[in-house]
């Protein structure tokens, strides 16, 4: 048994090694890439949380997304549209990605790029979930999409996918 | 005036009472201490399946997963691990994939078969396809595991979460959550901890 699972891991650590290989040699033959151009902002939880804490009478929507997520793709154009009508409103959106640090360069910044997405994007890189979900809201499971809407102290935390208007609505009753 | 006070008192605390049952209300699903109830669901197999038809079990591992998750298949290896270890000790895996496969056709139950035999799983894959399990259950993402102790009472939930505390390294895990649970279920002792959460993707309706 010790065997199998010995030479199975020894396959996997080499192809891991080539595919790795053969991503480098890619970034070397093309140099410039556009996506390169775009800095990421990363933290882990310690070094986000203070975008969970702002007291100073904006209303923030910090979404938590990921590139692989489709219903989180399906509702970033939501939280882009609210952005533009509601900016001169005091509200700021965040988009927190989740994706894998791996695929920072190969998914994330060039669909930032491609969606021409204006909001804040930031990615959030920390192992230790259990730890940090219950930190965002107690009541988060960790299923994407979930999103935050707070004002100072008032806040709500929704662990679902939005439409335009609900998203405006629920946005709406901070502004009161 | 007093009893004004009396009764406004009284008004805030049924308020605030309403409040919190409904606040529970919305978590539906089980919680560590629930009797789950049995299912009966397909297999990769064709051949329906349920926990009843384990007679020599001692529990299960529940694992909701699905082929389109990177997070789900991100932990392919370890839930077949999990099996590996623990279905000898009376502990086999029941994977469900609770998807919804119109909006997730890649979770489909051809799909599903070629993942079984791709990935050589050693447990039941089940199709939940009229989702009518993982909400009962209360589950909300993939993967997410509920470990179950098969008592005089029924199947008894004993932890709900996390397979271990590093999604993206097996080597760099610290803490293994839900063999942990399985453990200190076959010592006799009760599970160190019993709720855990990790990032997953929400399950598709």
């Amino acid at each position: 048994m010790r065997t199998i699972i010995l030479l199975i891991s020894v396959v996997v650590l080499i192809s891991c090694n080539s595919s790795q290989k053969k991503q480098e040699e890619q970034v070397k033959k093309e140099p410039v890439k556009v996506e390169n151009k775009l800095d990421l902002e990363v933290y882990d939880f310690n070094g986000f949380e203070k975008f969970l804490n702002k007291k100073d009478g904006k209303i923030y929507v910090i979404n938590f997304w990921a590139t692989w997520c489709a219903p989180c793709v399906k509702e970033l154009p939501y939280f882009e549209k609210l952005k533009e009508l509601y900016k001169d409103k005091g509200v700021e959106i965040l988009l927190v990605s989740l994706d894998f640090p791996n695929q920072y360069d190969s998914k994330l910044k060039p669909f930032i790029i491609d969606k021409k997405i204006t909001s804040k994007v930031i990615a959030l890189d920390d192992v230790d979930m259990n730890t940090w979900i219950p930190k965002v809201n107690e009541n988060w499971s960790g299923a994407l999409p979930a999103t935050i809407i707070y004002k100072n102290d008032e806040s709500k935390f929704f662990e679902q996918s939005f439409t335009y208007e609900i998203l405006e609505n629920e946005v709406k009753q901070f502004l009161k | 005036m007093k009893t004004i006070k009396i009764l406004s008192l009284l008004t805030l605390v049924v308020v605030i009472s309403a409040f919190t049952i409904n606040k529970s209300n919305l978590t539906t699903g089980y919680s560590v201490g629930d009797v789950a109830e049995d299912f009966s669901l397909m297999n990769v197999d064709g051949n329906m399946v349920s926990l009843s038809d384990y007679k020599d079990a001692k529990g299960f591992i529940v694992t909701f997963t699905c082929n389109t998750c990177p997070y789900a298949v991100g932990y392919e290896d370890r839930i077949i691990a999990l099996n590996n270890k623990y279905a000898s000790k009376g502990y086999p895996v029941i994977a469900i994939m609770p998807n919804n496969t119109d909006v997730k056709p890649g979770d489909d139950l051809a799909a599903m078969k070629q993942r079984a035999l791709d990935k050589g799983f050693t447990f039941p894959y089940l199709i939940d396809k009229e989702q009518k399990v993982y909400p009962k259950y209360g589950a909300t993402k993939t993967p997410h595991i509920f470990v179950i102790q098969k008592t005089k009472k029924g199947n008894v939930v004993k932890y709900i979460g996390a397979i271990d505390d590093n999604y993206k390294d097996a080597n760099a895990v610290k803490v293994k959550y839900t063999e942990n649970a399985v453990d200190a279920l076959l010592a006799g002792k009760e599970v160190p901890v019993k709720e855990t959460r990790a990032i997953g993707c929400s399950i598709k309706k």
